[in-house]
Formats: structure tokens, sequence, C-alpha cells
């Protein structure tokens, strides 16, 4: 770093200096307690919150019902639904009534069932069911929608069978759910929860650091020292990347014990992965640290390049398949998609090697070109 | 008076403003991630990577195989030959989903008048799993309607009309977008704001606010400005650009909209001075910051309805004003909702806001280091 000392013990590596530095970040990381608190406090909350308040599977959804004409057919039908997990019906006399609690967003949807139901049914004519769904939120409109046609075939054909006219579907479909039977949207949002989590605390604990010394004036402190450039980073990322790994463990744990998710990978497999990601994320913090020397413009960088896009470029959440293909090409830049689909399959399908040694060729290539960039750019801004 | 708090609020400005660094960190951002959010972020499908193991070679599921293959919700991936291909392709993510049509297919037809296709579908992403299960269901629906006309049978008695209000073609789109709104004029005022305090805590300067003869309110309100005025000239270009760009249709009116903005900005400009004051370094009002900003996002029904949470998660959302504003965009911009519909949504936001505020004011001079 500075090539005017010429002593040859200053110029090599010097695991003494290291410690040292790591040594100082230890103690800097102990005594502010809000380093501690993102490692461990922050993936529990999280975790806890998220486990259990984010999912996508609906139930209990309020419908409702107007029935111009109620008997045993219509009672019928309306009991599928009653017995059904996912919905509530209510029933309403007039459509307008139902109308105005649909715009209230009382209720989600209306059923109706007009006056001459069963007598259609009954002739084999056109009995039709009007649904009125509220299609705000259009994802679970659609869920919605799915649902209320599968009852609705269960209970035409049931219908038909008691009435001895069976009904002929020419194809009907036999559904295998792979990984995850019962569609439990908990299985894949947890485990994709900690690589969202994961790049918070990564970014979030370098992001800082440099621009800190920079801005406290201690940089220069430092740089007057025999530290060399390599020393400075390792000792830089050697504490915090302990701390992560902590937190990740911690998270695995609770998605495991806590949330019940299967299990299927090997734990020493997606050690090495989230020691890989870990790696990658404290890159794109550190390098984020290095390029600017406040801490409002390192922090604002932060979550804007950490977490925003970890949560809605990673495939997390939003299928990456389903964007158009200048964003597919996009995402290749966020390091947590390449996490999120080691760790779903790790935890739901097993070991998958094709998918595992993809994902981890991506991080390394990424955590290269983090680290070389850093060096340049601290060498650049050293000097 | 006025002008005292003026002249502080400029002094916050040129704090903020003062290197290009910051400038642009306010402005591009924002702008950017708008345009790759409201494309990426989509529950729709399309293009579901499908592949087709067809043993029954008759005229019949050859026309169900190229009713699939020709629908734009599906792509055909690959013909499978042998059953130890479908475990690889469903395993690696290269086929969502494998549609297998077994030998007895067409005898089954000829015999019962009903055969059975096997669909495999991979579950990681439960989600899409069930998306693309709906879709390859409604496409069998119409294959049997067209089916048995073709035959001259009877189509089953009832039938399912199905409207959508609101969004009649259930894009996900409509629904994402407007809430990326929010979710942009939440983060950048709440960041400014955090460190705003904290900031003059690090350097020393806050004591030397404190003591002239500026009072906590006025100092409040001068470092509530900034925030509210940025977010304001943030909320109105990300707001344009849904309406030109993206072209969501804006059915309510446009001063109901900049209300709730407003009163969303003073809750989330009282949030962050509260957290601010508490930080005694930058660091910590960032963390802090960061500790409300991200329940507050993943819990504000902005990507998964509130109403599929627990009560216990879902009573805590009360205390997000970010629930609150989504309702209130989204019930502007696609229900046409006006104030009087809204009411329930304005004064709770309000009240976060005032609360916070006045927190904030009295930790000013409570908590001195």
């Amino acid at each position: 770093m500075n090539e005017h000392t010429p002593a040859p013990t200053q110029q090599s590596f010097s695991p003494q200096r290291l410690k040292g530095i790591v040594r100082k970040e230890s103690l800097q990381i102990i005594r502010d307690p809000s380093s501690i608190a993102i490692a461990f406090v922050l993936p529990v909350v999280l975790l806890l919150l998220f486990g259990y308040g984010v999912s996508l599977d609906a139930k209990h959804v309020p419908i409702g019902f107007v029935v111009d004409n109620p008997d045993t057919n219509t009672q019928s039908f309306i009991g599928m639904f009653k017995h059904s997990d996912y919905f509530e019906p209510q029933r309403f006399i007039t459509t307008h009534e139902a109308k105005q609690a649909l715009k209230a967003r009382k209720i989600f949807g209306i059923v109706r069932l007009r006056s001459d139901f069963s007598d259609q049914l009954l002739s084999f004519g056109e009995a039709p069911i009007e649904l009125i769904v509220n299609g705000v939120d259009a994802n679970q409109a659609r869920i919605t929608e799915g649902y209320i046609l599968s009852i609705w075939q269960l209970w035409m054909s049931r219908t038909a069978q008691e009435q001895g006219k069976p009904l002929h579907i020419p194809i009907t479909i036999e559904q295998r759910v792979w990984f995850n039977p019962a569609l439990k949207s908990r299985n894949y949002l947890v485990p994709g929860l900690i690589a969202v989590i994961m790049t918070l605390i990564g970014a979030m604990l370098t992001a800082m650091v440099v621009a800190r010394e920079w801005e406290r004036g201690t940089m220069e402190a430092i740089l007057v020292t025999p530290v060399r450039l390599k020393e400075f980073l390792l000792g830089k990322l050697i504490p915090y990347f302990i701390l992560g790994m902590g937190g990740m463990l911690l998270s695995v744990a609770m998605a495991y014990w806590q949330f019940d998710v299967p299990f299927r990978g090997s734990f020493v497999v997606l050690f090495f992965a989230s020691a890989l990601f870990m790696l990658t994320c404290l890159g794109l913090g550190l390098f984020i640290s290095t390029i600017t020397r406040s801490q409002f413009v390192a922090g604002e960088i932060s979550i804007l390049v950490s977490f925003l896009p970890a949560f809605i470029l990673s495939g997390f959440i939003f299928d990456i398949n389903s964007m158009p293909v200048v964003i597919q090409w996009l995402t290749h830049l966020v390091p947590a998609r390449y996490f999120v689909d080691i760790i779903q399959s790790i935890f739901l399908a097993g070991n998958v090697w094709p998918i595992i040694l993809k994902n981890c060729a991506y991080l390394i290539l990424m955590s290269a070109v983090f680290f070389i960039l850093i060096i340049k750019k601290s060498h650049k801004s050293l000097e | 008076m006025l002008y005292q708090i003026l002249a502080l609020a400029l002094k916050e400005f040129q704090a903020i403003l003062r290197d290009r660094q910051s400038r642009l960190v306010l402005i591009g951002p924002p702008i950017a991630q708008l345009l790759v959010f409201g494309y990426a972020a989509t529950f729709d499908l399309n293009n579901i990577p499908v592949a087709i193991y067809n043993q029954d070679n008759s005229y019949l599921s050859r026309e169900l195989v190229s009713h699939i293959t020709g629908s734009p919700h599906f792509q055909l991936v690959k013909h499978i030959q042998k059953d130890d291909e479908i475990a690889p392709l469903i395993t690696t993510k290269k086929a969502l989903m494998v549609v297998h049509i077994k030998s007895d297919f067409s005898t089954e037809q000829a015999v019962n008048h009903s055969s059975k296709v096997q669909v495999i579908v991979d579950g990681r992403n439960s989600n899409t799993a069930l998306l693309s299960l709906n879709y390859i269901r409604t496409l069998l629906i119409d294959f049997n309607q067209q089916f048995l006309n073709d035959q001259g049978q009877r189509p089953p008695p009832a039938v399912l009309e199905i409207r959508s209000w609101f969004n009649p073609n259930l894009l996900s789109r409509w629904f994402i977008i407007p809430g990326i709104v929010a979710l942009l004029t939440l983060v950048v005022p709440l960041i400014v704001t955090a460190l705003s305090v904290a900031r003059e805590r690090e350097a020393g300067t806050f004591d030397q606010i404190l003591v002239t003869p500026l009072s906590p309110f006025q100092i409040l309100v001068g470092k509530s400005i900034p925030g509210i005025v940025i977010g304001l000239v943030q909320g109105t270009v990300i707001i344009a650009l849904t309406v030109l760009w993206f072209n969501i249709p804006l059915l309510g009116s446009i001063g109901t909209l900049y209300l709730g903005l407003t009163l969303f900005l003073m809750s989330t400009v009282g949030i962050g001075l509260m957290i601010s004051s508490l930080s005694v370094t930058q660091q910590q009002g960032l963390m802090g910051a960061f500790l409300f900003l991200v329940p507050a996002v993943i819990l504000s029904g902005f990507a998964t309805p509130i109403a599929n949470m627990p009560e216990l998660v879902q009573d805590l959302t009360y205390i997000n004003p970010m629930r609150y504003f989504l309702i209130i965009v989204r019930g502007i911009y696609l229900e046409g909702n006006s104030y009087g519909d809204l009411i329930s949504q304005f004064w709770p936001m309000t009240l976060i806001g005032l609360v916070s505020l006045t927190f904030a004011g009295w930790l000013f001079k409570h908590r001195m280091y």
C-alpha cells in the first residue's frame, strides 16, 4: 500500500498483523451491540415473523353466495364449500348486497346460482354459475378461481352420479406434486428467506466498515501503519464471516426445527454453499464500502442493491422464468438468485448436483469479481 | 419562527444533497428499480417448461399434445421416450411439468369413455406449481368440451362463468406496480431521516442545534421537511411512470392519492426520526431503519396477502403504515376509491405519524450523550 516502505518484513504477508486487524474488528463488533444484533437477533426475528407471516396459501377466504331459488341442489353445492378449508361461505339475499360487500373488501368473491339452476341441471341444459372475484390481487384471484373450479367439478360429477347419470369426462388429470405434495408455500418461502436474510446480513455488516473508517478519519491512521492491503481486507472480512455464518446456522436450525421444512440434502453441502454465498455477500458489501467514503451513501446503496433485489429478483417469491428475458439476464447479477436455487433444492429435493455445481460456480465467479474489484479500487483510493 | 424552520430545513437539504453521489443515490436507483421490478415482479406464468411423455400413439393423445404445446402458457422442452428420463428433467428444473400419457390411454377411452393423464409437477415453488396445475386443468376442460362437441355429445350441464372485477385480465402487474409506488416512497425518505439526527449526533453538531433558540418542535419540523419533500418529488416521478410507462389505470382522484402519500410520508418520516434520535451513530441509524424496513415491506401485503397470516402477525401489521398505504394506492388506482371509501385507512396512518413524531421530538432533549 505504501511503496516507500522498503523493509522486506513489511512487504510480505504477516499473520501477526492480520491477527491484529481481526482483533480490532472483533472488538469493534463486540463493543457495538448493533452488529451482534444484526447477526443473531435479526435472523431469528425475521425468520419468525416471515416464516409465520409470509404465506401464499389462502385459508378461509370469505365468499358470498347469492341463491335465487334455494333447494337441495344449491344446498349441497354450498355444502361443499363449507366443508372446504379454503372457503368461508356467507349468504346474501340480493346480488346488490353482495356487490356492496365485495366493494367494501368484506368478501373476496361472489358465487351466484340463478333461479333456473336446478331445472337446467336436471334436464342437462346449461346451468350457469356466475362467479365474480375481486381481481386486484390477481394471483390470489387466480388461485381462488382454481379452487372453485375443482370444487365445482367434483360436485358436478358427484351429483350426476347420485342422479344415476354418471358423467363421462373424457380426460381427467391424475396429479403428482413432487418434493412438496401438500403444496405448502412455507416449504419454499422459508429456505428462500434464509437467502434474503443472509444477503442483508452479509452486505449490511460490511457495507459501512470501510466507509466508516474514512468518515471518522481513522483510515489515515491505518494507512500509516505497516499493514498491507490484503491483511487489511482479510482482517475486515474474517470476523464478519464468522458472525454471518453463525446467523446462517441459526436460520437453518430454525427452518428445520421451528418450521418443519423437510431437509433432504446433506448438511455439509449446504454449509459449503452457504460459506461461498456468505463470501459473495461480504464481497458485495465490502465493494460498496470501498467505492464510497460516506456512510450515508454506503447504507443507501447497500439497501438498494441487496435487500430489494434479493427480495424481488432472486426467485425467492417471483418465478424467474416468467420474467421478461432482459430482466432474467439482470437476475444473474443478484447473488441471492444462485443461493435461493441451491438452498430450495437442498431442503426440498436433496443434493441435486447439476443445480448445486452450476450455482456454486456462479457464486465463485461473482465473489472473485468482487474481490478483484475491491483490490483494484482500494489500491487506487489508498494511493 | 417560520423563517427559522425554513433555515434549518434548507441546511438539512444541503446536508443531504451536498455531494454528487448522494444526489445520484436519491434519484437514479428508485427509477431504475421501478422499471426493473415493474417487469420482474409478476405472479403470472408464461412459458411453463413442459415435457411430454406420450406412450400412446393415438389420434386423441396426439391431439391433446398439440393442444398443450400450442398453448401460449406452455413451452415444450422435450419429448420423453423412457421412464427414467422424467426424474432428471424435473429435479434439475429443466421442466416444471411432465405430462405422461400412458399406453392404455386410447383403449381406456374406447372402453370406458374416460381416461387419465398423469401430470407430474415440481412442487419446490408451490405457487408456480399450483398455478401451472390450474392452467393445465383449464386447458383440459376446454379440450373435453371441444371433444364432446365434436362427438355430438352433450357437455356437462353446469358451466362456470367467471368475471373478475377491477382487473379483468388478472394481470398481476396491476397489483404489484401500485405496490412498488408504496415500496419505493418508503425506502428513501426513511433512510434520509433515519440518518439525519444520527449524523449530527456522530459529528457532535446536534448539541449545537439544541442550544440554539429553536424549540424541539421547530427542529422536528425542520428535520421532517426534507424527507417529505424528497418523498413527494420521488413519488410524483414514480406515479407518472406507472401511468405513462406501465399503463396502469389510475381511476381515482390524484388529490386523494397525494393526500395518502403525504400522510404516509409523514408517518415514515416520524418513524425515521424516531429511529434516528435513538441511535448514536449512523451505522446504528441505518441498522434501525433496516430493522423497521424489512418487516414493514414483507408484512405489508405487498407480495403476500395479510389475510393469509396468522392472527397474531395480522394484529402486528396494524402498526405498519405501509399496510394502509398499499390499500390506499391499490384502491385509488384499480378500484377508483374516493376519500370516503378510504377514511378507515387515512386515520391510522395519521395517528402513527403523530405518535412517532411526538416521540422523536421528545427524544431530542431526553436522549443526550
